[in-house]
């Protein structure tokens, strides 16, 4: 049914976009993305692809291009890294207020200063308000089989939004792991042929693109913008429940993990999210009742759902792999918190800011945020709402 | 996690530690089992100490830290013995495989490892690789010489992997050259 192979994460997701064959693929490179361009563009030598590569001069072009090309009436890719997007940032939001469904991978990277080269959060935690869908990975194995449910969700008629698929930089990107990859036949099968909504190219019914739209229309289309991602949660669902039947992995909003019964439980995105479940195993079998919610949807955020998951628990802690220097906490704690406001029998609510820059975040320090948790519940009392996990002060 | 398996590779960048954890991973995973294998990633300059590492297990590892308690360790540069901690958090009964032209009492006097519960395991894989593949290289003839003193992996599951790996980057009489120093290495690892 799959092919068992030996890959790292960027190995993976070069071998996912091989079997989506996009149209166009505009990128720059950067560390920790690079190898992906890099092997994608071996395909494209090869003629193993169709793909136009466009290899442009910065990623403020890759993005500008891959508009270009998405808005003719292509299905367009980039991939891009911490820096890379941040230099993106204009057209970002712009490819998102265009409706177009593009796809681009993002290695998680420390954005810049100081620089920095491993992973966090703070680049797609940056771009959480830019209209994208993101669905973060937790090893090779969901990054291969988030990029192509990707496909599927963009280019839907409800939603055609440009969705980021990411992974932990080094910590995923330059790790080989067991993976399955599926035949080139079935995915291509599977992720279809793509059918513009309202191309430039088709000149027998011209559009306008990117026009002027000011006090008179422009909330009207921000509000069919919002809608847009309102109506992504359940395609994102009906992708996932067909992508089990293709593959036999089963994907959801977020991934519950000995959660049911769970007392205490931490709430996790990435790769962090793999190291803490052994550390649930080990706290089980010790006969603590500890659980994993590991978000896999961030944009559209699954409030309602975390929601139903976590009531009930008696101390949740938040982990934040990125800073808001909001003087509060990290932005996943905000969601979350946010979302149980009002949920009767609200569990207490933490934050721990870790793994900055790349800084290693062992089962050690999962199993001391779990000890603080049961402590929580033991005093009843928060002692600190904010914790920045393994710092050296 | 009993049976999880860590290892850490000591080298100089250059020098193929971190080909070689990807290589051991990709046999290992081919024979069915599970296997991980990172480098660490800092100052990228020829030369500098670094490590890699891998993890190998039955059932499926979601493990993503470095690792800090390795079970074996493998220093591919004998000068890395004064410059690395190469026994930082290994067990007692750990298993150190080092490239040198010392002896195995030698080292192990070296590294204070007289009581004699850890392994310890010499090899001279930089003049194998010498004698053999014309250049010194150590990381191949390092891997004949791990799968001997742990049995990981079979001496012919290891030739019969490297081989079609080595195949899609080096003409045939090279590859004949890395085969012939890994199955050097394999007879001439001592303990």
């Amino acid at each position: 049914m799959s092919i068992r192979v030996a890959k790292t994460g960027n190995e993976a997701v070069a071998e996912g976009m091989r079997q989506i064959n996009p149209d166009v693929v505009a990128a720059y490179p950067i560390t920790p993305q690079t190898e992906i361009v890099q092997i994608f563009s071996s395909f494209v030598a090869n003629g193993k692809v169709d793909t136009e590569f466009v290899t442009v001069e910065s990623e403020h072009s890759a993005m500008s291009a891959t508009v270009g090309a998405s808005s003719a009436g292509a299905r367009a890719m980039t991939a891009t890294s911490a820096n890379g997007l941040a230099l993106m940032w204009e057209i970002v939001y712009i490819a998102a207020s265009m409706r177009l469904p593009i796809v681009m991978p993002v290695v998680n990277r420390a954005l810049s200063g100081p620089i920095n080269i491993h992973c966090d959060h703070s680049d797609t935690m940056g771009a959480r308000d830019a209209g994208w869908v993101q669905i973060f990975s937790e090893n090779a194995q969901e990054a291969y089989d988030n990029l192509l449910q990707a496909v599927r969700i963009a280019e839907d008629k409800n939603v055609l939004l440009p969705v980021m698929v990411t992974m932990d930089g080094f910590i995923i990107s330059h790790a080989m792991e067991v993976m399955h990859l599926l035949e080139d036949e079935k995915v291509r099968k599977w992720v279809g042929e793509y059918v513009p909504e309202n191309p430039l190219l088709d000149v027998d019914n011209p559009v306008t693109v990117g026009p002027l739209d000011l006090y008179d229309w422009n909330m009207e289309h921000k509000r069919q913008q919002a809608e847009a991602m309102i109506q992504a949660k359940p395609v994102i669902l009906e992708v996932a429940k067909d992508y089990a039947k293709l593959s036999g992995r089963e994907y959801g909003l977020f991934e519950e993990y000995m959660l049911d019964d769970a007392e205490i439980a931490i709430v996790v995105l990435g790769s962090t999210a793999g190291t803490a479940k052994e550390v649930v195993k080990a706290l089980r079998a010790d006969g603590v009742k500890a659980g994993l919610l590991k978000v896999r949807v961030f944009r559209p955020f699954p409030a309602r759902e975390i929601a139903a998951a976590l009531g009930g628990k008696k101390a949740i802690a938040v982990m934040d792999r990125s800073d808001s220097f909001n003087a509060v906490s990290g932005p996943v704690f905000a969601e979350v918190r946010s979302a149980m406001y009002g949920v009767e029998n609200a569990p207490k609510i933490v934050d721990y800011i870790y793994g900055i820059g790349g800084r290693d975040v062992t089962m050690d320090h999962i199993k001391s945020v779990y000890d603080d948790l049961a402590k929580i519940v033991k005093t009843g009392q928060v002692e600190r709402a904010l914790t920045y996990l393994g710092i050296r002060e | 996690m009993a049976k999880l398996l860590e290892i850490r590779w000591h080298g100089r960048a250059g020098q193929g530690a971190k080909t070689a954890a990807l290589v051991l991973a990709e046999a290992v995973i081919s024979t069915g089992r599970h296997a991980q294998a990172f480098p660490e990633y800092g100052p990228e300059r020829m030369g500098a100490p670094m490590q890699a590492f891998n993890r190998i297990s039955d059932v499926s590892i979601t493990i993503h830290s470095h690792v800090e308690r390795p079970k074996i360790v493998i220093v591919l540069d004998p000068t890395l013995m004064s410059v690395a901690n190469v026994k930082a958090g290994v067990p007692d009964d750990g298993i150190y495989l080092i490239n040198t032209p010392l002896s195995a009492a030698e080292i192990r006097k070296k590294l204070k490892l007289e009581d004699g519960k850890a392994k310890v395991y010499t090899l001279d894989a930089t003049q194998i690789s010498i004698d053999t593949i014309g250049r010194p290289i150590p990381n191949t003839p390092m891997m004949g010489a791990l799968v001997a003193a742990t049995g990981l992996l079979t001496l012919d599951e290891l030739i019969g992997d490297t081989r079609i790996k080595l195949a899609k980057k080096l003409r045939p009489d090279i590859v004949d050259k890395n085969i012939e120093a890994i199955r050097r290495a394999y007879q001439e690892v001592a303990s």
